[in-house]
């Protein structure tokens, strides 16, 4: 219980932090973007001593946002600037998109699949179990139906 | 020494190149029955003799590097680019897996311990023992040729011998380093044995399921290994780079939690082959994965395949490893064509709602989320193969992806066990899952109450929402497995009149492995609530001179000083802060940066302060060279003790589970035998009851 109000207070602490318009893109943006020095870190999260290039990009992120660029408008001119892989994830366009798409798809895939099969299985079992129950003389099948119910939950 | 090292290597290849043959013309002949020049039986027990001395012989081999290195001996290539003499003694142990062929040699090693303990097992059944100990010898021949042919660790350096060397990396200077990688590696390596167990197991036919609780020891082992592993990997990653952060979707990160996820899955639906004799092929085939995973994350660390922060071992012995892994893929696929009848299965699922499909349903997700981390990982290999344009694949894309796909598979966690083998009545769902589902709205309402905001400006923060989610689902979880417990102390406590917690107790022993599972489900339940607490990670960056302040939530961090200090491996900087709270001075953190002599490095040493609310995290990122200023970057991380103690929680119900049950204690009472009529209702009868 203390665990779990110790977790609410920090929740609540840290919401009462707040954060003003400009930062919280400033923050965001940084994580959308890789340092390009060759640490392969994301650039607000940069931090080895003497980064050649994390200083730089930050300094020109910050200039983007002050000089009234929207999000895309800055990212795109990273792009232009250092190339694709300065975008932390792939863009939703052209063949990036299949990066995102076919975790779903398989996914969706296998889930759908599983279900089927189990549907096949289940609909087999209930049409044998039925043809198994008309030979069945009614003592027994009370039988098998009273273990079912008190087994049924456990 | 690098000479007895090489020998020493040669004669463990030799061996276990003996073993492999002997082994399988051995296994040949007691198979088919032809007549042998020599027992077969004999023949094999060489096989496994030799196994055993070839134990010895990597042993030698690890000892003379071990010895190259606390004698600092520079002749040979690798202690001088990996040691110095002022490297501390436990460093120095770290040297042996700090670079490329020292990391090998301690996998070789590691596999001729699992070996060695196997072969001295063999009694418990020879044959499949005899198959297992023949397939691990052949994972033992690539290893070893490795070592000697393609990554010596007793190589000399060329030209004159230097005074000293060239020093461990900085960044493995740190406690955990000594203990991180071996853990990891016996997560790693251990994936051999159920293995080899598995496919000597569809080789022979073994009939039943036996093979399977003869590996369940080795199997739960080695992810506790493995899990042990990851974590210190992340608290490692958490001290030491500075980044307020532990876990960065690396490459080589991902390469390890790949045969986790098809661990555990295996874990799980081995129980299913167990109990109804089901998913045969699945489990062959998720071992058979797991093990190939474990090679995958070893050449994507030595490949230079994927760019990586690990890439302090990367060289051309890839090459090697795809081969190999090519070599085992058509062994496992011959294997299991020519066998697959021997799978079959013994019964379907009967319902879609039921423990059997959660079973199913919780290895489906694990699965994928394996498949997700993959594909990451090796996305900007495609990409670039595809449309000649790599691109980086870093942890916006997990976040969006794999997160969600782990809150669904944390959800599994706690429905599974909720309901019955074969199918689940409407009436039992509403009973079983009442209490959770309350639990998860309650915490829903209470978590909007205090402040989390899924939406923000009419849209959907990503990170609050996934946070509210898993706080929500890990309530729900906790009190369906906390349900479980108590629903059973409950039975217990009115079978034998004992009080709660002593029935309680009992039922944990009775059944050691559902209920040790069910701790580390508690176990995983804490992680996850600790991961969702890196949502509201916050960071403030200031210079701060003397007597400066700055704030980070209820903090006020104070600058009272600055020092330095010097020592024979590194020269160090750092600032003295005292820290306030409600205006009080609660203690005081150095937070530091060294620069290590031999190599010039520097490297952050983070100061950490943990309660369990929250960690406070305080990087000294240098000074200003424009102000001569020193930089301070404090982070509040909510939360992050929740994920070590969450690691506690997952060890001991490993454990736990490790422990055989209780067997069923039997009473009998003896009642007078009425002629004619037999007891009547309501008097005792001859029974046995357990206690």
């Amino acid at each position: 219980m203390k665990g779990l109000q110790a977790g609410i207070l920090a929740i609540a602490v840290c919401f009462s932090l707040g954060a003003t318009d400009a930062s919280s893109r400033y923050n965001n943006l940084n994580h959308r973007l890789m340092c390009t020095c060759g640490c392969a870190e994301i650039l607000g999260e940069c931090n080895h001593v003497g980064c050649p290039n994390s200083t730089g990009e930050l300094k020109e992120l910050g200039a983007g946002i002050e000089g009234g660029k929207t999000d895309q408008e800055i990212l795109d001119g990273f792009v232009v600037k250092y190339g694709a892989v300065v975008l932390a994830a792939p863009t939703g366009h052209g063949f990036d998109m299949v990066a995102w798409i076919a975790p779903f798809a398989v996914f969706g895939a296998a889930l759908l699949g599983t279900i089927l099969l189990v549907r096949r299985w289940s609909v087999g079992r209930t049409a044998a179990l039925a043809v198994d129950l008309d030979t069945l003389d009614p003592a027994e099948r009370e039988r098998r139906e009273q273990i079912r119910r008190e087994t049924d939950g456990q | 020494m690098a000479a007895f090292g090489t020998i020493a290597l040669l004669i463990a290849l030799a061996l276990a190149a003996y073993n492999l043959l002997a082994g399988i013309l051995a296994l040949r002949w007691i198979a088919t029955g032809q007549a042998a020049p020599i027992s077969p039986e004999r023949l094999a027990d060489t096989a496994r003799r030799a196994g055993i001395a070839g134990f010895l012989a990597i042993s030698a081999a690890a000892f003379a590097l071990v010895w190259s290195v606390f004698t600092n001996d520079f002749s040979i290539t690798y202690i001088m680019e990996h040691s110095n003499r002022a490297l501390p003694g436990a460093y120095k142990f770290s040297a042996l897996w700090s670079g490329q062929e020292g990391s090998l040699l301690l996998w070789a090693w590691l596999l001729a311990v699992y070996g060695f303990v196997l072969r001295l097992t063999h009694k418990t059944d020879v044959k499949l023992y005899a198959y297992a100990g023949t397939i691990l010898a052949g994972i033992q021949v690539f290893f070893l040729a490795v070592l000697c042919f393609a990554a010596p660790p007793f190589a000399l350096y060329q030209g004159v011998t230097p005074d000293d060397g060239n020093g461990l990396n900085p960044l493995l200077q740190y406690p955990e380093m000594v203990i991180h990688p071996p853990m990891l590696y016996l997560g790693y390596v251990g994936f051999a044995i159920p293995f080899c167990f598995a496919l000597g197991a569809l080789m022979m036919r073994y009939p039943g399921e036996k093979w399977i609780k003869v590996t369940r020891v080795w199997t739960m082992v080695t992810w506790l290994f493995l899990t042990a592993g990851i974590f210190l990997g992340m608290h490692w990653a958490y001290a030491v780079l500075g980044w307020g952060g532990y876990w960065g979707w690396d490459p080589v990160e991902n390469a390890s939690f790949m045969p986790w996820l098809t661990g555990t899955a295996f874990l799980h639906s081995v129980m299913m082959q167990e109990k109804r004799g089901m998913m045969k092929s699945w489990n062959v085939w998720l071992i058979f994965s797991t093990f190939l995973l474990t090679l995958l994350g070893t050449l994507l660390t030595r490949a230079g395949l994927v760019s990586s922060v690990h890439a302090f071992a990367q060289s051309s012995i890839g090459t090697w490893f795809v081969v190999f892994m090519a070599i085992v893929l058509a062994v496992c696929i011959f294997t299991y064509v020519l066998n697959r009848s021997h799978l079959k299965t013994e019964h379907h699922l009967e319902s879609l709602v039921s423990r059997e499909s959660s079973f199913l349903f919780n290895n489906l997700v694990l699965l994928v989320a394996c498949f997700v981390i993959l594909w990451g990982t090796l996305f900007p290999v495609i990409s670039e193969y595809v449309v000649g344009n790599k691109v980086t694949v870093g942890a916006p894309f997990y976040n969006r992806v794999a997160v969600p796909i782990g809150i669904f598979l944390l959800l599994l966690t706690g429905v599974g066990p909720l309901l019955p083998w074969r199918a689940a009545s409407f009436k039992s769902i509403r009973r079983n899952f009442v209490l959770p589902v309350i639990a998860f709205w309650v915490t829903v309402i209470v978590c909007l109450a205090v402040g989390v905001k899924p939406w923000k400006d009419g849209s959907l923060d990503q990170g609050d929402f996934y946070a509210l989610v898993a706080f929500a689902v890990s309530a729900a979880v906790m009190t369906a497995i906390l349900g479980e417990f108590l629903r059973g102390a409950h039975v217990i406590s009115k079978q034998t009149g004992r009080n709660l917690f002593s029935g309680l107790w009992l039922l944990t022993r009775r059944n050691t492995r559902r209920y040790g599972g069910y701790i580390i489900h508690i176990g995983v339940v804490i992680v996850v609530i600790g991961l969702a607490g890196s949502a509201f990670n916050r960071n403030i960056e200031s210079e701060l001179a003397l007597h400066d302040k700055m704030s980070v939530g209820p903090y006020t961090l104070e600058c009272v000083g600055f020092s330095q200090d010097s020592n024979l491996n590194y020269n160090s900087e750092f600032a003295l802060l005292d820290v306030y709270s409600g205006g009080k001075k609660v203690f005081q953190m150095t937070p530091e940066k060294r620069v290590y002599l031999i190599t010039g490095q520097p490297q952050t040493m983070v100061a950490i302060h943990s309660v369990p609310s929250w960690d406070l995290y305080v990087v000294y990122e240098g000074t200003n060279p424009d102000t001569g200023q020193p930089i301070i970057k404090a982070y509040l991380n909510p939360l992050v003790g929740w994920i070590w103690a969450g690691l506690a929680v997952l060890v001991f119900g490993t454990l736990l589970a490790l422990v055989p049950s209780l067997g069923p204690a039997t009473a009998s009472v003896r009642v007078p035998l009425r002629t004619g009529t037999g007891a009547t209702p309501g008097e005792p009868a001859l029974k046995g009851g357990h206690l």
